[in-house]
Parts: C-alpha cells; structure tokens; sequence
C-alpha cells in the first residue's frame, strides 16, 4: 500500500504507522460525563466495512500525523490531510455560531 | 564416460551446440548445452524418471515445462548451498550443476518405501483429519515418526546460507508481466508511447509460446519474431528487461513483489553478486500476460514418467530440441494439443495414436493424421498408462468400447487449458466460469491491472497480439503517454476448439488429481462421500492443490470432478482463487541483507569506542548497545565488578554514559501549556534553569515513561524519556500536538543524536567537574543547587549544557555536550578524575544504585502500573486536566486495594531474592487465590550486604514489617521476605544536596 504524504510526496506504507480511527476526538475532560467520554474514547471503536477516516504517522518521514480516507475493504485511499489541518477545521466549525 | 544426448533432434531448438555444459544427477555425468533447462538437459539424455512422490513414492517424472511443476521437484547443489524441492523445468543449465533426487530410499530405481502404495488406505483423505481423533499416544509413538520418515520431500541446508540477497526498488508507468506474444506487444506498444516500461518474465528468454510452438509471423519464425522485439525494446532508455525475475505478488496500491533470480544460473555467484533480488515494484498501470497452463486429464497411472502436457512436448522438441520419447500417443480434447503430431513428426517421433475424447475431430486435423499414417480415435480416452518407471504403452477405451493396446513411450495429454490469472486474484478478485473455453477467466480486477491474451482467455496468437497491443496502448494513455499504435501484426487464423474433459471412467489403477500432493480421484470420491463437499473443504480434507505448486495442474480438474459428483455446476461448486507467493519464494530473499547482526540496526553511543577499550560488557537496550559493566583485571565475577562500581560512586566519583535517553526539544509561547497536559504533574511552573522529574500517563490512565524536564527559556523546555520509549513518546506527543491541540504554538524537535551526555555521581562529582566546566560558571552548591540546569561552555569553549539530576541518590550531575564531543568530555572527565579516583560505571551499577533508592525502572513501568501503583499518585496535579487523568480514576485503577510499590528483603539476610517471585501469605498454599502481588526488580546491594528488592503489593504502606513468602514458581524456589521501605540506602536523601 502506498500513501501520499502531502508534505513527501507517495511512499510505501512501511514508512508509516498505523493509529485508527479519526472520527474519534479526545473529548472535553471538564464535561459532568468525562467520564463515559473518555472510556468511549479509549475502548469503543466501529468495525467499518467501506470508506473510513483513520489516523496515520510519518514516522520515517516528517513526523505529521495524517487523517487517511481508505476504504477497509479495497485499501483504496481516497484523500490525505495533516491531521493538524483537519484538527483546526473541526475547531472552527465547533466554535463557529 | 559421459552418456550421448540420444534425444537431441538435429536441426531443432534454440540451445547453443556450441557450448556443451557438463552436470550430474543423482552423481551420474551428463552434458547438456547452454540455453537448456535441467529437465530438457535430462530429457536429451533420455532421463525421464527424476523423482520419488511425497505420500506413495511412486516413481515421477517430468510433466511440464514451466513454474508449474508437481513432480521433478530436485535437489540442488551440495553443502551450504543445498535447495531441495528445485523444479528441474525452470532450473537453468550451468556448467557443473549437481542435483539429486528426493524422497526416494535407497535408490530412485529402487525403492523400498513405495510399499506405501500397498498402505494406501492409511493415507488417503482425511488422514490427518481422522489420526487426530485416535489417542495421542498413538500418533506420537506411530503414527507421526513413521509420516516423517515416509512422507516428506527434499532436505534443507543444514548450514547458513553463504550468498547474499538484495532488495531493492523499482517504478514504472506501466508494468508487463509475461513476455508471450501479448507481452511483447503490451510492453513494445507502451515503450513506443513513451511510457516507462517494466517487462519482467519468470523464464531466462523472452518469447514465451512464441519461442516453444513452432508459429510464423511477418514471415519470421516466433524466435526471430521476439528477438527483434526485445532488440528494439532494449535499445529504448524508457524499457527496464527483467528476465528471470517472477512476479510473486500483487499488493495495494499497484505494488508488485518479485524476485530476480541473478545468480541461480551459475554455480556460485560472482563476488558481492546477489544470489537473488527482491524487487518491489510499483506501477502505475499493469498488464497481466503470463498466458495459460495446460491442465492435464486424469487417468490411470496418469503420474507414470513418460506422460507429459502436450504444450511441454511441443517445448522441448521446438525450443530445446528434444524428442521426450520415441513414440507416442497425443491424448486431448481440443485442436491445439491435437496439433502436437505436427511438432511430433517434425522431431522423427513416431505418433502411434491421436485419441480425441470429440467425438468429431476437424476435418483438418484428421486428414493430417491420415497423411502421417496416424491412427485416430474419437470420442475416446487413453484409461490407463502401462509400465512401471517408465511409459511403454497405451490403454485405449476407443468410443464403441473396445480396448486398444498401444505401445508408446511417450503420452502427451491435454486437458484444455487454464488462464494464468493467480496474480488477479491476490487483492481478492474472484475468476468467473466461461463455458465455451471450459476455463476460470479474470473477474475483477485491481485498479489499474489489465490482462491480456491467453491469461484472459485469448488463446490464439492472432487474439494474443491484438490484446497485448490493446492493453500496452490504454495503459500508456491512462499515464498521459498517447502516441502508442495499437496495432499488431497480422498472422494466419488458428484452430482453438476445446470440449470440457476432466477425467477417464474405467481406469483400473491410480488416477492422481493432485501428482505433488498424491490426491487421488478416489480421495475426491471420498471427500464427497464424506461430505466435503465445497471447494474449500475438499482441499483441507484430501489436500488437494496445497503443495507448493498451488495446484496449478490439478486445481480444476479437482473442482470439476467434485461438480460432477455432486451434479452441480463448476462456478457453483467453487473457484480457484490464489494467495501470494505464485511460486515458492526463498526466505533468504525475503530476509535479504536483515539477518545474523544486520537483523535491525546497532545505534552506539559516542564514546562507545572508548567504552570499548576501556573492556566494557555491552547489552542492548532497544537498538542501543550500553556498556553494562567495566570489569578490571583480577575481578572474579560480574558481581564483583559490580560492587565495586557502586561503592566507588558512592564513596568517590563515577561517570555513566546516558546519552541514549530520548530527547526532545519543546519550544513555543504554548510550551508551558502543552506540558502541563502531557504530564502528570506541572510544568508550567517551573523555573527557568530549574529541572523537574515528571511522569506522563497513557490516555487510558496506565503509566507510559518517566523523565525530567529542563526549563531554558521561557518559551524553550528540554525533556528526556526513558532510552527505550524515545521514539513512542515522541509519536504520542506529535498526537498530542497536531491532533488534540492544534492550536497550541508549540513545536518538537527530537534531539537524542545530537547530545552526548553523563551522569557524574559521587561525593567527589563536583570537586571533578569543577575542572571540566569553564570559567566563570559557579557550580557550587549555592549557585547550582539540586535541580537546577544551565547552558554553559566546557573543555575551553564547548558548547555544553549542566543538568543537577541524581537518579543514583548521590551528589550527582549530567552534563552534556554535541554528540561529536561526547568521546573527548568521556577521556577528559577519566583523565581529570584520576585524582579524585574516578572510574566509569554501566547500566547494571545504574540499576543497582536505583534499586538502593526505591526508584521506579522499567519492571515497574511495566504497561500495567498507575502513578498511584509506582508511589507517585501525590504527584499528579489536581489543578489541571493531562493525558490519562480521567481514566486514571476508574474504579478499578484507583481502588486503594491495588498493589503498591514497596521494598522487601529477606528475613535470612543470606537468602538471595528473585525477580518475578510472588507473594504470598506465609502459611498460604503458593496458588493463583492467595496471590498478593509480585517482585519487579532485584538486587544485591553492596552497600547493605543483603539483597533488596521492589515489587507490588496489596495495602503495601499498611504492612512494613509484615513477613510473607516470596514463590517463585519457575526455579521451585520459596523465601520469606520482609516488607520494608523502598529507600533502602539514606532515606532523608542527606547526600543529594550537599
Ligand atoms: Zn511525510
């Protein structure tokens, strides 16, 4: 499998390693169900067939963590972002009126 | 005397006369010439019987000419270089090649074991199945010596492979796999636009069919046809050749795995050649044209030497000129396997019968036959070879049910012919049944792969070239490369009839399916019989096309007798998809340059070499080699050692390489903040040139690593990790960084390369380091108290930074200094200390000093242990959220109840106290309920006179003084220990801070 990088560019995936699941955010630690969140966050992930949003590191390349669009059952990457970008855009939106 | 090439036909094949090549099998002498492969160099020499078989030892001999192989399976070289279970068709003839025959006791003509055909019964299908419902005793005492010594194949090298492998890389725009006719086309198309192209074949000459079945085109012969294809191919800068190089793999992302085979085909490579290579290949588009497999029909004794595809015969009499026998019968049932008599006669074998199972032969073929004076039999089957290690003749069952016998030496058999999809099938593509060819063709396909010719089910030429010029054009234009013509030559139209034949009713012996695996057709009557019936469990219970041939030859006839039993149709009973590897890979290439001390990198410190000469023990430390002791002359043991590394720290002054911690810059105007949310306890308030220990947690609460931070600036922290979790922390706080907080402004730089850095520890530490660091830096006690850090310059101007840390519990200190003087601060600071009685101390002094003062290591930090477990819950902050606080006061983490670290020793101060031992009340029964807890580090301490110890136990600060049993269950060993305070060695701490 091979993954293209948005800062080096296509390489092969033993350059990287794998996290799982991006659709899973750290959740708010002052929230009155922190609690619950967080076990959710640590333990609780879908077993998705198809198109899934996963986190990936460059750990032999420039060390950004990246949110990789791949589907489960072709490996087929459909996009790849630094996951600071797509961080930051979830902030926007989530503080956005 | 060297036996005579009797079988060599003159004026045929592409084998070079002039270069005779001298080789043995099984220690007799023979020659072959240049271009041939073993099998064909036997063959000439009238050598058909290569082999014994794996469950019955039946006497094998050649029936393919290609990677497909069942049966001539060899062994190769000699001594370290042995290869068992070598197919002779793709072995390449090389001037003093040795091969033996395998699985045969005591002689290949003669052997004893092939009473295993009068045991048959034991060793039909389900055999393993069915052993292992049978008492144990009776397989291990019976049963599985006797398969071990009866059943197996060749023998492995019993030394260490002396020959190199490589690996190495490799892209294209477009990636041909085969060079048959639709190859050539597909690959000289391509490169014609442009393109970059890859064309690699599994054979050491290109041309596939075109250089073994005697075809014209353009006017050329098939051979002249391909080298001018190749000629122009090799004379474009765009074109890599890869010859003897298969394509075992496809994989995600249009990635191929393949090896090079570049130094098989001589006796010993050359100087730092590679024996083999592993390629990974990625293209951006790929063409399947690796043609099709001729699957042979199944009849009785149809494993005798002398049967042999019809598609091999036409190979060795046009490429290798070799007549496979005398005289022969052509069994088939379609025109293109009929039209072996053609190649037949042209060789001067004598063709005794064609035997059609139609039962209409073309008017072409037949009036052929009757010009040839060939006797023809339609709709009839050959039921049984006759002889005994060799063919002697025919069984016919002709269509009025009459039986002929024919005398023959040679039966060519063909079955129809199989597309060589494999590599469609590895990123899960399933082959779909096509009735009028009788054959699975490619379903869907990867992104980016295309097939072309026979492996599609196109088994004309004309069909082959077309495809192949089709498929090279759109594969170049889908990379932007459109100036490929698409058009190929034309040649004459061709006869490809075929109807669906698997097996012969009426044989009266053996009938093998699978020849590697000994599966019988009776095996398959069993399975069904039995109930096994899917495609799936009719290979797991008779193991039918799980050798190491992937049942090329026999996977279909098997599916298609099964379908036939169980009156369903082919595609309803299964398919025949396959996994990597397509033909047997060698671990040693898989390994390549990764073995013995090249298995994984050695990273060394920067005074290593000094450590070295100084006689240093080294162990390793992830990929680290550390210097673990520095034995002297005259010293016993490691013990003694030891021991007097400890007390000299203690009593004068001892220096410590430490610079593998991990280490990590943290810079920013966010730094304080992020820090402060990566660690337990706070950071942000530390002082700038102060330094901290501190711990961070994993987000499940767990303890990830410990370490300090150093305060440099305002917005600029220096951190540590422990030398094993450096490149884990590094990727967690990345997470944490990019992923949790993007908007913080903070930055990391890992810097463990960069700095060398010792611990100086000892009541003399400062008196030695005084003459180290330059004026006018103050490292006295009031300037420099514990904890603090500087950047400061040393040896005359050396960049150099001075941490006040302490992990041995004496006056300590690190200093640092870029890695490239890390040789140099080591030489000075012994030559510096001689006065003060300096030596070098390792990791085991480390531990034990550590262990002396409670302090947590690895064992502690074991994946397992909470801050609160390791004695450091007070640490965490209350004031802040960090990684793993939430989780951390789960319920079961935070029960008071969890095992605590404490300290132990033995009541007998004697008694020697191991690591791993759990504890147990003392008048408890030593089993899993009475388990309180467990010793995670041990040692003996020279400044106690007794060993000590730290471990985990239930309500630890409540039962000082308490004495239990220490089990340890491995070693049988029993010892009561003492629950004492961790600190063992000055408690208050007096020395630290002098
Ligand atoms: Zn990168």
């Amino acid at each position: 499998m091979r993954i293209k990088c948005p800062y080096c560019g296509e390489r092969g995936n033993d350059e990287f390693s794998y996290l799982g699941d991006a659709s899973v955010k750290r959740p708010d630690p002052s929230a009155a169900d922190a609690s619950d969140a967080f076990y959710a966050f640590a333990y609780e992930r879908k077993n998705v067939a198809g198109p899934m949003q996963e986190l990936w590191y460059h750990a032999a390349g420039c060390h950004a963590w990246l949110v990789v669009t791949r589907d489960t059952r072709t490996h087929e990457i459909s996009d790849v972002k630094p996951a600071q970008d797509v961080a930051l855009e979830q902030q926007k939106t989530a503080s956005a009126p | 005397m060297t036996q005579s090439q009797s079988f060599r036909v003159a004026g045929l094949g592409l084998v070079d006369r002039a270069q005779p090549l001298d080789f043995t099998f099984d220690g007799v002498p023979y020659t072959g010439f240049a271009g041939d492969t073993l099998a064909s160099a036997l063959l000439a020499n009238g050598v058909h019987l290569v082999g014994r078989s794996f469950k019955y030892h039946r006497p094998r001999g050649i029936l393919t000419a290609g990677s497909e192989e069942p049966n001539a399976l060899v062994e190769l070289r000699s001594g370290a270089r042995r290869e068992p279970n070598t197919r002779a068709t793709v072995t390449e003839l090389y001037s003093g090649l040795d091969a033996k025959s395998q699985n045969r006791f005591p002689s290949l003509s003669l052997d004893l074991l092939s009473i295993n055909g009068l045991l048959s019964p034991v060793f039909s299908a389900g055999f393993y199945y069915k052993t292992f419902m049978w008492p144990a005793s009776f397989w291990e005492k019976l049963y599985e010596p006797m398969i071990r010594r009866a059943a197996g194949l060749g023998r492995a090298a019993d030394a260490p492979d002396p020959d190199i492998y490589d690996k190495a890389n490799a892209f294209c725009d477009v990636l041909v796999i085969g060079s048959g006719p639709a190859g050539l086309m597909a690959a000289l198309t391509a490169a014609r636009s442009g393109a970059k192209v890859i064309l690699v074949d599994e054979n050491f000459a290109f041309g596939g069919r075109l250089i073994s079945d005697w075809r014209t085109i353009e006017g050329k012969s098939g051979s002249e046809w391909v080298n001018s294809v190749v000629t122009e191919l090799a004379s474009l800068p765009n074109v890599r050749l890869m010859p003897r190089t298969t394509v075992f793999g496809a994989y995600d992302t249009g990635t191929f795995g393949a090896v090079e085979r570049v130094a098989d085909h001589v006796a010993v490579p050359g100087p730092g050649q590679p024996r083999q290579t592993l390629w990974h290949i990625v293209a951006k588009q790929s063409i399947v044209a690796q043609g099709s497999m001729e699957r042979p029909i199944v009849f009785g004794n149809n494993d005798r030497p002398g049967v042999m595809l019809a598609s091999a015969v036409r190979s060795y009499i046009n490429r290798f000129g070799v007549a496979p026998g005398r005289t022969a019968v052509v069994f088939s049932n379609n025109d293109e396997a009929a039209n072996t008599i053609d190649d037949l006669v042209r060789a001067g074998v004598t063709v005794a019968a064609l035997v059609d199972t139609r039962p209409m032969l073309p008017p072409a073929i037949k009036a052929k036959a009757r010009k040839h004076g060939i006797r023809v039999f339609e709709g009839a089957a050959v039921t049984d070879a006759v002889g005994g290690q060799r063919v002697s003749g025919a069984r016919i069952a002709a269509a009025y049910g009459s039986i002929n016998n024919i005398v023959c030496d040679l039966i060519a058999v063909s079955g129809g012919f199989n597309p060589n999809l494999q590599v469609t099938t590895h990123l899960g593509g399933r082959p779909q049944w096509q009735e009028s060819l009788a054959a699975f063709v490619p379903g869907t396909l990867p992104k980016g792969m295309s097939v072309a010719g026979a492996a599609n089910g196109s088994f004309s030429l004309a069909a082959c070239l077309r495809e192949g010029a089709r498929a090279g054009a759109n594969a170049a234009a889908a990379g932007g490369f459109n100036n490929g013509s698409a058009s190929a030559p034309a040649v004459e139209d061709e006869l490809t009839e075929v109807s669906a034949f698997w097996h012969v009713d009426g044989a009266k012996h053996k009938a093998f399916v699978d020849q590697q695996n000994d599966v019988t057709a009776a095996d398959v009557r069993l399975a069904e019989r039995e109930g096994f019936r899917s495609v799936e469990h009719l290979k797991r219970y008779t193991t039918l096309g799980m050798a190491t041939d992937q049942g090329k030859t026999s996977n279909v006839n098997g599916l298609a007798m099964m379908a036939e039993l169980t009156k369903k149709s082919i595609p309803a009973t299964g398919t025949t998809a396959a996994r990597p590897p397509y033909v047997p890979v060698s671990l040693g290439v898989l390994a390549g340059e990764h073995r013995g001390k090249h298995f994984k990198p050695t990273r060394l410190t920067p005074s290593h070499d000094w450590a070295k000469e100084q006689g240093a023990v080294f162990i390793e430390a992830g990929l680290w080699l550390r210097a673990q002791y520095f034995p002297k002359p005259g010293e016993a043991d490691w013990l003694t050692t030891v021991n007097r590394e400890v007390k000299t720290v203690r009593s004068a002054v001892g220096v410590c390489d430490v610079s593998t911690l991990g280490k990590i810059e943290v810079h920013g105007t966010d730094a304080r903040k992020f820090l402060d949310r990566v660690y337990i306890n706070m950071m942000s308030t530390l002082g700038v040139g102060k330094c901290r220990y501190g711990m961070m947690l994993r987000e499940d609460g767990i303890a990830m690593d410990d370490g300090t931070a150093a305060r440099f600036a305002d917005d600029r922290y220096f951190i540590t990790t422990t030398t094993v979790n450096a490149i884990k922390v590094l990727q967690h706080l990345e997470l944490c960084r990019q992923w949790h907080w993007p908007d913080l402004d903070v930055q990391l730089f890992p810097v463990s390369d960069q700095w060398a850095q010792y611990s100086v520890a000892g009541p003399r530490a400062r008196d030695l380091l005084a003459k180290i660091v330059d004026k006018p830096f103050d490292i006295s006690n009031t300037a420099f108290p514990y904890m603090a850090c500087a950047e400061i310059t040393a040896l005359g101007g050396i960049k150099a930074r001075i941490y006040r840390l302490s992990f041995s519990g004496e006056l300590a200190f690190e200093i640092a200094v870029p890695a490239r003087h890390g040789d140099l601060l080591m030489r000075k600071l012994m030559s510096e200390g001689k006065e003060f009685g300096a030596i070098p101390y390792g990791t085991e002094a480390l531990g034990v000093m550590r262990i002396e003062k409670g302090h947590v290591g690895g064992s502690e930090l074991n994946g397992t242990t909470t801050a609160a477990d390791l004695g450091l819950g007070k640490m965490a902050s209350t004031k802040k959220d960090f990684v793993g606080r939430v989780l951390a006061q789960r319920p079961g983490l935070a029960d008071p109840d969890r095992p605590r670290l404490i300290g132990f020793r033995p009541v007998d101060r004697t008694a020697r106290l191991r690591g791993g031992a759990h504890f147990i009340g003392k008048d408890d029964q030593p089993i899993a309920k009475n388990d309180q807890g467990y010793m995670t580090s041990v040692t003996y301490s020279p400044m106690l006179g007794h060993w000590v110890g730290l471990g985990f136990l239930a309500r630890a600060e409540a039962r000082i003084g308490e004495i239990l049993s220490a089990v340890d269950p491995v070693r049988g060993e029993t010892t009561l220990v003492e629950v004492v305070s961790s600190a063992f060695y000055d408690p208050e701490g007096a020395r630290l801070r002098v």
